[in-house]
């Protein structure tokens, strides 16, 4: 096979790359070219696209393109935030692919100045009747713990949702979110000829080289979920990133630092070219002078190795002394690799060296490797069998079915998954994992803090959804965080987006996430929402099945004034139950029970009107912000419970509240599964000890509400009349905390074969 | 009198600063100390914070040992100075031999963070002198290795001493006799596996971690 081919690069892609040089590339720029254009670093097939989604806002600092996205929070503090996915690893050794993701994630948020507070880890795995499922739901959750808890970022959320689709190529999304002061924001570029480039952290060996290339942007094959690509996943060591996350924070807090990167996907190359282009410059990097790991090393790899726990500082020489000395201070290994150049002709030139003043290897335009890959406009089709799909709706299954039942299959307790991760380091956190959204105050060790803001986050995405209305599902996914934001107080303020599709290369697949971006802009629009970043991942298949298009949404709020905790999922005896939003059956296309409990994928999903939600989400915000704005011991509030409608619709909503609370309800609602599972949006479940008011400043805020019920008693009886379905709070719980435990319980271990 | 504390820092501990502010909040001048220093004149407190101390590498406190502050601990106590292992920082403290017995992975095999309900059991040392014996407090644990173990004689020893200081109600790592926390013999070094610092406010983890902080600052101004 010809170089260029066994490096991911088409015939077309290469004649490119002798264009750009006016002569044939040697192997190490085709290396440097292949890592650098491969779908994952270059969003060839997606960047056309993502140019639609609306990334303005008065308190947007810094937009897509940096490594994170960077919101004004008052009070001279700013909010660092980032989501990416690390799929492939994660479905290949499934410890070392979601530890190295939350490795990656927390260097982007440092590399920006901040500190940072927070991760949220979205999964989506396959059912857990499947031995390997099990196998990789272990691991992820292990490797997300192992590295979260000893670097020192607590894990506040994410959800987890089960769906055959997903069995052989698991989702692992992670967010990250950090705080700064306003003075302390570094952007990754290079200025300054003669500074130096200082590369800092662990040594660079032969792990995770075609990362980028190899494994995130293709497909497995049958014979490769086993092993065969396991040497390109990369190994994580938290502890190397803990000093490396205080060294640097020490460096950019004392301005010792012009400009910092992170080294990810792509290496040494991407980090030292993307810093040398965004400051117009140029760079010149030594190979002899990287810390190696192991022996016999060439340039090749070097340059292109996926080696964790690295940064790429550039410093001026005058600092460098100092620069060193607080490295060396927190064990953190340093080397000067490389000096910035003036450009030639205007154009910075990225040049490897073998060693200072020694012979060239490599010399390319620095820019080229990033603006100048390839652009494609893939071709998109709907699917053939979509219109029958749509028509295909799921309604007619409920006839034979118990509400009990189905509503019982469904209640899930994901505590078994967080409560093996640190949730509450920095001790700020008000809400952890399990609820609509966590909160946080707005405060972290060296940053100042008014200690009166709070932070919401949530993480959302509903792949089933999409399958069938990509555009609709893609904005009730973000209607969705927003919305679970609102139930905490928080005022939405940004949105970063992780898009997990299927092979670019299928017209359906192309048309999935142009229709899917769609939606997302429409949403962010109507919700005045800036999208400040996000990560496509492609070629999410096996088995020669596309997964279900899962865009993955992460929205932060501001909670002006926090003073109590928000009220939370939960009932409170003898206080009225009121329904925010629309209060009548639905389809269940699409819905949780349609796909989980029957199997059923067809159908339409309910409609989603955004200006209402808007609506809802002001109401809300409102609603809950004068909740927590009131101290400790004052008077005590309306509000004794929220929940958002998602998931499996009212019945799911109020289940969870009881089974939390161990409260129950009586709800003057009709039994069908039709009312009951339905998953239209922009609703709210509150369980109020004033329904007049909440009522009255619904009417006032232009939002439909309906008191459907009364909380109390030791049962959730659904409807009052003859067909009412009464469930014993015991069973509620019982179903509620055993779900995952005890599924997990039966795992085994070793990798199952097969 | 300001009490004057150090809070001790080693490459991988992480919860350093939640400590700070927790015994700031509570009046006390508090202070990080690299583990290399090795002059601790003019503290009154030395805390161990919980963490990863060189990222646990061999096992949990087993480098962190032979930290020159560590070697220092044993005449600062000696010399009236009182000494705090929360979670990691227990573990060191049985690692250098100031507490006995050693803490073993959990008896699940897995990291477990949650609330959990302890017992007072002994009001004969630094921490404790504030509460009452029996008094339940909820206070939130967060560790891999927290399953305490100890020989015969030295349970034995613990016990009959009055040595136990916390109890767990629901113990989650398969401690053994459900030890949460210890004393030396002079009641003057404490370790436990519960982090107080994460329970300050109602906002934040409840109040029973800012009660037993209190009584710690009460027991050392009193002294």
């Amino acid at each position: 096979m010809l170089l260029h081919r066994a490096l991911g690069l088409t015939d077309e892609e290469a004649e490119d790359i002798s264009r750009i040089l006016s002569r044939q590339p040697n192997e190490l720029e085709l290396a440097m070219y292949g890592v650098m254009w491969s779908e994952h670093c270059s969003y060839k097939s997606s960047r056309i696209h993502l140019r639609r989604l609306p990334t303005e806002g008065d308190h947007v600092m810094v937009g897509p393109g940096e490594n994170a996205g960077v919101i004004d929070a008052g009070d001279g503090v700013a909010v660092a935030l980032r989501i990416e996915s690390h799929n492939h690893p994660s479905a290949i050794e499934p410890y070392q692919g979601a530890a190295t993701g939350v490795g990656g994630i927390i260097r982007d948020i440092f590399t920006m100045g901040a500190r940072p507070i927070a991760l949220m880890d979205p999964l989506r795995l396959g059912p857990l009747d499947d031995a390997r499922s099990r196998w990789l739901f272990d691991g992820i959750v292990r490797g997300i713990g192992g590295y979260g808890n000893a670097v020192g970022v607590p894990t506040l959320g994410g959800e987890v949702v089960f769906d055959r689709c997903y069995a052989r190529n698991p989702l692992v999304n992670v967010m990250c979110v950090g705080l700064l002061p306003h003075s302390r924001l570094v952007l990754a570029k290079a200025s300054g000829s003669g500074n130096l480039a200082v590369l800092l952290g662990s040594s660079t060996g032969r792990d995770g080289i075609g990362g980028v290339s190899v494994l995130a942007s293709a497909e497995f094959g049958e014979e490769e979920e086993g092993s065969s690509k396991r040497p390109s996943v990369q190994v994580a060591d938290p502890y190397e990133e803990k000093r490396l996350i205080e060294a640097c924070l020490e460096l950019l807090e004392r301005g010792l630092v012009v400009g910092i990167q992170d080294l990810g996907g792509a290496g040494l190359t991407c980090a030292a070219s993307e810093t040398a282009a965004r400051g117009g410059m140029g760079m010149d990097v030594y190979v002899s002078e990287v810390p190696l790991r192991e022996g016999g090393m060439v340039p090749a790899e070097v340059m292109t190795s996926e080696s964790q726990e690295r940064m790429l500082a550039i410093v001026s020489p005058d600092s460098l002394d100092q620069v060193l000395a607080i490295a060396s201070n927190w064990e953190v290994r340093a080397a000067v690799v490389g000096v910035v150049t003036e450009p030639e002709d205007g154009v910075g030139r990225f040049r490897v060296l073998d060693r200072p003043g020694g012979s060239v290897l490599a010399d390319v335009p620095a820019a080229s490797l990033s603006d100048d890959a390839p652009l494609y406009d893939r071709e998109r089709r709907a699917p053939k069998d979509l219109a029958q799909a749509l028509a295909d709706d799921p309604g007619p299954l409920a006839e034979s079915r118990s509400v009990a039942a189905d509503l019982l299959a469904m209640l899930a307790d994901s505590s078994w998954v967080w409560q093996q991760y640190d949730h509450q380091l920095f001790a700020n956190t008000v809400v952890g994992p399990g609820s609509d959204a966590a909160v946080v105050r707005l405060a972290a060790p060296g940053v100042p803090s008014s200690g009166r803001t709070g932070l919401a986050i949530s993480t959302d995405g509903t792949g089933r959804w999409c399958a069938l209305e990509p555009k609709v599902g893609a904005a009730m996914g973000v209607a969705e965080a927003a919305l679970n934001v609102a139930c905490t107080g928080g005022r939405p303020a940004a949105l970063v987006n992780c898009l997990n599709f299927g092979n670019p290369e299928h017209p359906e697949v192309m048309w999935q996430l142009s229709e899917a971006i769609d939606g997302l802009a429409m949403a962010c629009r109507a919700l005045s929402l800036p999208v400040v970043g996000g990560n496509v991942s492609l070629y999410n298949a096996s088995e020669g099945a596309d997964i279900d298009p899962t865009p993955v949404v992460g929205v932060v709020g501001l909670i002006e004034e926090l003073a109590s905790p928000p009220p939370g999922a939960v009932l409170a005896e003898g206080c009225a139950i009121i329904l925010v939003g629309a209060d009548s059956e639905s389809s269940l296309g699409a819905s949780r029970w349609a796909v989980e409990v029957c199997g059923h994928r067809g159908g339409r999903l309910p409609g989603l009107d955004l200006d209402a939600h808007a609506r809802v989400v002001e109401f809300v915000t409102g609603l809950v912000a004068a909740e927590v704005s009131a101290e400790e011991g004052a008077a005590a509030g309306i509000v004794s419970g929220i929940h958002d409608l998602s998931d499996g619709g009212l019945a799911l909503c109020v289940a969870e509240m009881a089974a939390r609370s161990g409260v129950g309800a009586v709800l003057d609602v009709p039994v069908s599964h039709g009312y009951l599972f339905n998953e239209a949006p922009s609703r709210v479940l509150i369980c109020t000890s004033d329904p007049d008011a909440v009522l009255g400043a619904a009417g006032a805020a232009g939002v439909v509400a309906r008191v459907i019920g009364q909380a109390g008693g030791s049962e959730l009886r659904l409807g009052t009349g003859q067909d009412g379905v009464a469930i014993p709070i015991g069973d509620l719980a019982g179903s509620w905390s055993a779900a995952l435990g005890q599924r997990m319980a039966s795992f085994s271990a070793p990798e199952p074969q097969g | 009198m300001t009490l004057r504390a150090g809070v001790v820092v080693f490459p991988g501990s992480n919860c350093e600063h939640d400590v700070v502010s927790a015994l700031g909040s509570l009046g006390a001048e508090a202070r990080l100390v690299w583990h290399k220093e090795g002059d601790l004149s003019g503290l009154d407190l030395v805390v161990l914070p919980g963490g990863f101390a060189h990222g646990d590498y061999l096992r949990p406190g087993a480098i962190a040992r032979f930290s020159p502050v560590v070697g220092e601990l044993a005449a600062f106590v000696g010399r009236g100075g009182a000494v705090l292992g929360i979670c990691n920082g227990f573990q060191v403290l049985t690692e250098a031999g100031l507490l006995p017995g050693a803490l073993q992975k959990n008896i699940g095999l897995r990291f477990v963070c949650r609330d959990v309900e302890l017992r007072v059991e002994s009001t004969s040392n630094i921490l404790t002198s504030a509460l009452e014996e029996g008094e339940r407090v909820r206070i939130p644990v967060n560790h891999f290795e927290g399953c305490y173990t100890a020989d015969a004689d030295d349970l034995r020893r613990l016990e009959g001493e009055g040595r136990v200081v916390l109890r767990y109600l629901d113990n989650p790592n398969g401690s053994a006799n459900d030890i949460a926390g210890i004393s030396d013999a002079t009641g003057r070094i404490v370790g436990l596996m519960p982090h107080p610092e994460r329970a300050m406010s109602k906002l934040v983890g409840g109040g029973d971690g800012r009660r037993l902080l209190s009584s710690l600052l009460g027991a050392l101004a009193a002294a």
